[in-house]
């Protein structure tokens, strides 16, 4: 199993996730190119967050392939999944909450040879904007915008070739989203792929080179942020008009 | 030091008893540093303590080697019931591996190898009290070596949270998997061990009481520190010597507060100091 980066980027192809009889995803397509940040939008149900539970190995998909370069992933456990390079967020934090937050850090960082140093877990906390910090404090203690960057900083420890982020803007003042654009900018241009689900349209607008929307599971849109703005289709589904 | 010879002297028993017991504790905080509350241990004992009994009595197997095979059949046995109860957790887990340990216990009262009801005896005592510390020093030094490896960390984020260990490229059911097999070759050490400083076995040495034991010795110290877990040994191992002292002393009746003061000492930890003995040292420093 790969242990450091590949340039390459994930491919999701016609892929469809049922939950008993109810299909949670249908035939959705897409591709994160290294470097890329694509959105992925849709109103509450959509099928968003079953897409990255499919990508990071959650669930497995009944039809398509979702593949990393040439590593087809679709029917890898998550923990290989996590280790051929995909890292992610959840919509609902995942932190290791008991343990410090230098030791959460280090902890994205499993995948690798080489454990993460004093001055690695330093580097990564500046890059989610966390500059000033007792990084011995149990990560539960954080305040909540703070535990967000910093399950950002651990999924980003592990060099991955792409991120999943699930929302990473939910719960956090406009200040912490403002500065979120840049952290979220500022993987992309190392070379990692990210997916960002997100319901902060201004967020998306702003960092997104492609956005993605689904509806009752199917793709109903795809272009540049602007272009699914004026869709209708996306307009009636999600975004709503202004009275 | 002639009062510790002394000592010694009257109390060599109760000595060998607090190292194994010490042993039995860590290789319980084993599993439970990885957040399983599998509570098969006085199982693996009772297996790796009637095998290596076996092995002297019948085929006069020298010590050392009794103890090797025990500590090996003892973690296949612990890894081979890691697979059914791979999807248990907390209660279940608990309940599901306590069963286990009844029917070790059952095995044993009805073999006629175990010796039934009755069990083995005139097993030789050649685990003398520093083979036992030896074999106690062994494996503190063992897992001290392990907590700074990959391993270790690993452990510690199935504890945390098995979801998010996932996500970080942690094989969950492999860390469950290993973490009771290196519990349960040290609780076979700690079996053969006793099998070897005790003359005879029966069933109800490894029966219920035994687990709530090596439990309790380890909430008492710190459910997931190894130091925490030898103090708790050696004070659950101490405690009824005390109020017999006491009891020596005073010329009370304190029979029926044995028990008793264990609970109420229980009690305490839960409720005062819920990180064991060791918690409030670490606290201090």
């Amino acid at each position: 199993m790969a242990q450091t980066r590949v340039n390459a980027g994930l491919d999701v192809a016609d892929v469809s996730v049922s939950y008993g009889g109810v299909a949670a995803l249908r035939g959705v397509t897409m591709r994160i190119g290294p470097g890329s940040i694509v959105g992925l939008i849709g109103p509450n149900g959509a099928g968003k967050t079953t897409l990255i539970n499919a990508v990071s190995g959650v669930v497995r998909p009944g039809t398509g392939t979702i593949s990393l370069g040439p590593l087809r992933l679709d029917r890898l456990p998550q923990h290989l999944v996590a280790r051929a390079g995909v890292a992610r967020t959840y919509q609902n934090i995942r932190l290791f909450g008991g343990l410090s937050v230098a030791d959460n850090v280090r902890a994205g960082a499993y995948r690798l040879r080489s454990p993460l140093s004093d001055e690695g877990v330093k580097e990564l906390l500046a890059r989610v904007a966390v500059h000033e910090f007792d990084v011995s404090r149990p990560a539960a203690s954080l305040p909540y915008g703070e535990q967000r960057r910093i399950e950002i900083a651990r999924a980003l420890a592990g060099t991955p070739s792409v991120m999943l982020l699930d929302e990473p803007a939910a719960g956090m003042n406009p200040r912490e989203s403002h500065e979120l654009r840049s952290v979220i900018r500022g993987i992309a241009q190392r070379g990692t792929g990210v997916l960002l689900v997100e319901h902060d349209m201004s967020l998306v607008s702003a960092v997104c080179d492609h956005v993605v929307v689904l509806n009752f599971g199917e793709t109903i849109a795809s272009g540049t942020p602007a272009q699914v703005a004026r869709d209708p289709a996306v307009v009636e589904a999600y975004l709503g008009t202004s009275a | 030091m002639n009062a510790l010879v002394d000592f010694y002297a009257k109390h060599s028993r109760l000595v060998d008893q607090i190292g194994v017991n010490a042993i039995m504790a860590l290789s319980l905080s084993v599993s439970l540093r990885a957040g399983q509350l599998a509570l098969a241990q006085a199982a693996f004992m009772g297996i790796a303590a009637y095998l290596s009994a076996i092995l002297s009595l019948n085929a006069h197997w020298p010590l050392l080697a009794s103890i090797a095979l025990a500590m090996l059949v003892s973690a296949l046995v612990a890894a081979l019931l890691a697979y059914p109860v791979r999807r248990l957790r907390g209660v279940f887990l608990a309940i599901a591996t306590i069963g286990f340990g009844e029917i070790v216990r059952v095995f044993a009262n009805n073999f006629s190898i175990t010796g039934g009801a009755e069990g083995l005896s005139g097993i030789p005592n050649d685990a003398t009290t520093p083979v036992i510390y030896v074999g106690l020093a062994l494996v503190a030094v063992a897992l001290f070596a392990l907590s700074r490896t990959k391993f270790a960390l690993a452990v510690s984020l199935v504890r945390e949270d098995e979801h998010a260990a996932r996500s970080v490229g942690v094989d969950v059911g492999a860390i469950r998997t290993l973490s009771l097999a290196l519990g349960g070759a040290i609780a076979g050490l700690g079996g053969a061990l006793y099998a070897h400083s005790n003359f005879f076995l029966t069933p109800a040495d490894f029966g219920f009481g035994r687990m709530e034991q090596i439990l309790v010795a380890c909430v008492i110290g710190g459910v997931t520190n190894a130091a925490g877990a030898v103090l708790g040994a050696g004070l659950i191992t101490l405690l009824p010597e005390i109020t017999r002292a006491v009891q020596a002393a005073t010329g009370a009746n304190v029979d029926f507060f044995r028990e008793l003061v264990t609970g109420v000492v229980l009690l305490g930890v839960i409720l005062f100091a819920p990180a064991g003995i060791s918690g409030l040292w670490r606290k201090r420093a």
